[in-house]
């Protein structure tokens, strides 16, 4: 449409046509078109398992599409590497830092292509006069002799940006920028992406939180399933359009219905305490969690949940405070006793504390459960008993799969959670501790897990339900604690809150109402 | 069933292709040497025919055997236990030391050899699990020192203070009397053959080889604890979450490890040398880790590993005796073929994730058309 409107020559930094990439049982990315004009700030959106992260990776030349071409500048390009694409003057921010914690700012932006003098010694007057040069015309301000380690999520974040610039990037890839930050440093990287718009860099970024894709961005492309569904302005749309885009025509709503929550009390945490490092990570937490009850935890990730599931869990030490299962003291128990007393759980890393990947998949719904039949008897693994359970489960929660004999990794990450749901569900837990349940899995699979909960839920089962969905926890508890650094600030009804409210208790600004 | 059937090709075909590129190898060095490869390898293959070379492949492949299952017993739960070598050896000699000193009845003393030898490998590889779990100390490093000290300080000590004959030249422990020795296959092997010359004798300790073996695919594949020490070996954070205590696998593992290994040199000590000495072999637990690597931790794979080992170590004297081609040659080849299989598995095993991924893909794809229809 562009091109109709006089003819005019339109510069785009990027443009993608046809991208393909496939992984063994998902296709990750199905024809992707997606054009970037030079000077803009273009968000990319889409759910988990959109295969945003997958088309960034490529743009980045750390994944080779299958098929497609890619244009950088007007030029068609193949990157091989990052560092073909370092060239080209793409730059990547990981949502994840990768810093030195004891070397200064300057030191970490220098890592790996530092100044030389004579000698091979580190030019860092030069070094310098760069950093200066690069952080000054982009307005980023930081110390460049303040140590890594006592910097902000968000300086780090910024030590980042300066490290690609430095590298002489115009187009930066920022992946999902936000997810780390609190609000106010949210408002502060907006800042810097202005400027550096300004600066007349082009800025492609990863984020699904509309309203911040709303405010900030120049263009929207949306992905769903691999696809790239529309490229939109934000002028043009609401955060349900867009929501609608990402998900498809009907949103799926985690509702439970009817209250099933008794008074019987399933598991009790009083006065909890868990430390890091003489740090209290989870401090005074006390709550209670009844047979047909959803009990949802909110919080900004890193404010003592995963403590807090580790604690119940049996993996994390208990500093004070106890915990009761029923009428049974457990704090000092360990991790299989808990288990073997009814604690069910479902990992927030299915990869990394829920599977063993390169086993079958019969294997892979004994753990956990090693003590019980039909995995055991005595001493002795039940391959048959195993393998008949792992039948069901893969027929009751849908597990697709051609048989049980392959290894989990073969699987796509829903029907891997799918697979230790129903692992965790058959196991007939009293109390399921659920660490965001739906995780990078698609809307399908997502809807059967919210089933699944709904009806343990109505057959008595306690759960703890942690996750950063908001729409998920509001939709499946009956009860939402927020915890905020540590501590449950504030019991809410779902039924009369709403996500904007949730997330203001979320950062803690929300304790007044 | 043809997928049976890739699989099965798959996995005989990676170390078969291993040993043939070995093997190629090997021609080179002998061309390049100035030997003939065809003739070296005639010799050794000749000679490989005769039923006192088998009874001398079986006798080497026993130790090499016990010390890659071992080794295999770390290896499964990721735990690299280097220190087979010092546990064995510091097994054989406290062993051979017991045995020398007492007189008791035939079977008996036999089975407080073994006792003894069992106790000194799993206290020493146990010190090094304790190690890691109350202070973090890596078991690769630990059981590296933990060699030094056998080897250079007990042993070296102890053999000073216990020494039978201090003038001799080759002092060792005192000799096991005839009721500490464990009786020779031969007169078993010699039903179903003719009589074994040189004097040659099987020893009985193959039969202990082949029991650890049958132990270790028991404890490994059929029973919980096998299933824990193989889910900490994958994927040790699922399997703390999945309840299997961490640090007691880790000392129950080394324990475990470190008992088999006391049993490597138990061929010297009840049924060859019948005593430690300083011409006791050493490298075997060494070799027992390339042996593992070679088998894949698989009790099956480990065998077929250790009597390939233990053949081209028999071959070594032969090629030496004719002169067609160094002795040398056997070492080049056992490191080319490690070499060669490690490489091997690991395409292998990606054709195989492949392989996998794409089955499930397609159960995938079918159902999804089953629905939409």
């Amino acid at each position: 449409m562009r091109f109709d409107t006089g003819r005019r020559r339109v510069t785009n930094a990027i443009e993608l046509t046809g991208i393909t990439k496939r992984f063994p049982g998902v296709v990750a990315n199905d024809n992707v078109n997606l054009t970037v004009e030079a000077g803009e700030i273009h968000a990319i959106c889409g759910e988990n398992g959109a295969g945003k992260s997958t088309l960034m990776k490529i743009l980045y030349g750390m994944q080779e599409a299958d098929e497609g071409t890619m244009k950088v500048n007007g030029e068609v390009v193949k990157l091989s590497s990052p560092s073909d694409a370092i060239e080209l003057g793409i730059g990547m921010v990981h949502q994840h830092f990768m810093l030195a914690d004891n070397l200064t700012v300057l030191e970490n932006v220098i890592l790996g292509s530092e100044p030389t003098k004579a000698g091979g010694r580190i030019d860092f007057a030069a070094a310098r006069e760069h950093f200066e040069e690069v952080a000054g015309a982009y307005g980023l301000t930081i110390d460049p002799d303040e140590p890594v380690e006592h910097l902000e999520v968000g300086e780090r974040q910024r030590v980042e940006i300066i490290k690609v610039l430095y590298r002489g990037a115009s187009i930066l890839i920022l992946d999902e920028p936000t997810a780390v930050l609190v609000p106010q440093e949210v408002e502060a990287l907006f800042r810097n992406m202005r400027e550096l718009k300004a600066g007349g860099a082009t800025i492609l970024f990863i984020d699904h939180k509309l309203e911040e894709v709303l405010e900030i961005a120049d263009s929207i492309t949306v992905l769903r399933h691999g696809r790239t569904v529309a490229t939109v302005k934000p002028g043009d749309v609401t955060t349900g359009d867009l929501a609608e885009l990402m998900v498809g025509s009907e949103l799926p709503k985690p509702d439970t219905s009817d209250s099933t929550v008794t008074d019987v009390t399933a598991l009790a945490v009083k006065d909890l305490v868990v430390l890091d490092d003489e740090r209290p990570v989870v401090k005074d937490v006390t709550f209670a969690v009844h047979e047909g009850e959803i009990v949802g935890i909110a919080g900004v990730e890193g404010n003592g949940q995963n403590e807090l599931v580790d604690a119940i869990i049996g993996t994390a030490e208990i500093s004070s405070g106890s915990i009761t299962l029923v009428d049974e003291v457990i704090t000092k128990w360990s991790v299989r006793d808990r288990r073997d007393a009814g604690i069910g759980y479902v990992p927030q890393d299915r990869h990394r504390e829920g599977l063993l990947l390169r086993a079958p998949l019969w294997e892979n719904t004994i753990l956990g459960h090693q003590t019980k039949r039909p995995f055991s008897s005595g001493p002795w693994i039940d391959r048959a008993g195993s393998r008949a359970r792992t039948e069901e489960i893969r027929t009751d929660f849908d597990v697709r799969s051609p048989n049980v004999e392959v290894a989990a990794l073969a699987l796509s990450g829903g029907n891997q959670q799918k697979l230790i749901i129903g692992r965790e569900m058959s196991a007939d837990p009293k109390v399921l501790v659920a660490s965001h349940p739906t995780r990078g899995i698609d809307v399908g699979a997502q809807a059967a897990v919210w089933a699944d909960i709904r009806e343990a839920r109505a057959n008595g089962l306690a759960t703890i339900l942690i996750s950063a969905d908001l729409d998920e926890l509001i939709g499946l508890s009956d009860t939402i604690l927020v915890m905020f650094s540590g501590e449950i600030v504030a019991v809410l009804d779902p039924a009369t809150i709403t996500p904007r409210d949730l997330g203001a208790y979320m950062t803690g600004a929300g304790s007044h109402t | 069933m043809t997928g049976l059937l890739r699989r099965t090709v798959l996995t005989v075909g990676a170390p078969l292709l291993a040993a043939v590129f070995a093997l190629g190898l090997a021609s080179i060095v002998l061309l390049i040497s100035g030997s003939n490869p065809i003739e070296g390898f005639g010799d050794m293959l000749r000679n490989g025919r005769e039923l006192e070379t088998i009874i001398d492949t079986v006798n080497r492949a026993t130790p090499f055997y016990i010390s890659a299952v071992a080794a295999a017993i770390g290896f499964r739960m990721n735990l690299f236990n280097i220190g087979v070598e010092g546990q064995y050896l510091l097994a054989a000699f406290f062993a051979a030391a017991a045995g020398g000193a007492v007189d008791l009845p035939p079977v008996l003393h036999v089975g407080l050899i073994f006792v003894v030898a069992t106790s000194v490998g799993a206290f020493w590889s146990g010190l090094a699990g304790v190690l890691k779990v109350t202070r973090g100390v890596n078991e690769v490093i630990s059981t590296i020192m933990l060699n030094f000290i056998a080897l250079g300080g007990l042993i070296a000590w102890l053999s000073r203070v216990w020494v039978d004959d201090v003038q001799a030249t080759n002092s060792g422990t005192k000799i096991i009397p005839e009721s500490g020795r464990m009786p020779s296959l031969n007169s078993i092997v010699e039903i179903f053959t003719r009589e074994i010359g040189k004097g040659r004798r099987l020893t009985g300790v193959f039969v202990v080889a082949l029991v650890i073996g049958l132990l270790y695919h028991v404890i490994v594949n059929r029973t919980r604890f096998g299933f824990d020490l193989r889910a900490s070996g994958s994927n040790p954070f699922a399997a703390r979450a999945g309840g299997v205590p961490p640090r007691r696998m880790i000392v129950m593992a080394m324990l475990l490890s470190g008992a088999t290994a006391g049993m490597v040199g138990m061929v010297q000590v009840v049924s060859d040398r019948f005593k430690y000495d300083q011409s006791f072999i050493q490298g075997l637990g060494f070799a027992g880790i390339a042996v593992a690597l070679l088998g894949r931790n698989h009790p099956g794979g480990m065998m077929v590993g250790a009597l390939l080992f233990g053949f081209l170590d028999a071959s070594s004297g032969i090629l030496q005796l004719s002169g067609s081609a160094p002795r040398e040659i056997v070492v080049i080849i056992q490191g080319v073929i490690l070499l060669a299989a490690v490489v091997a598995y690991e395409v292998v095993s990606r054709i195989r994730d492949r392989e996998e991924a794409r089955l499930a893909a397609e159960a995938l794809a079918k159902k999804q058309i089953e629905v939409s229809a």
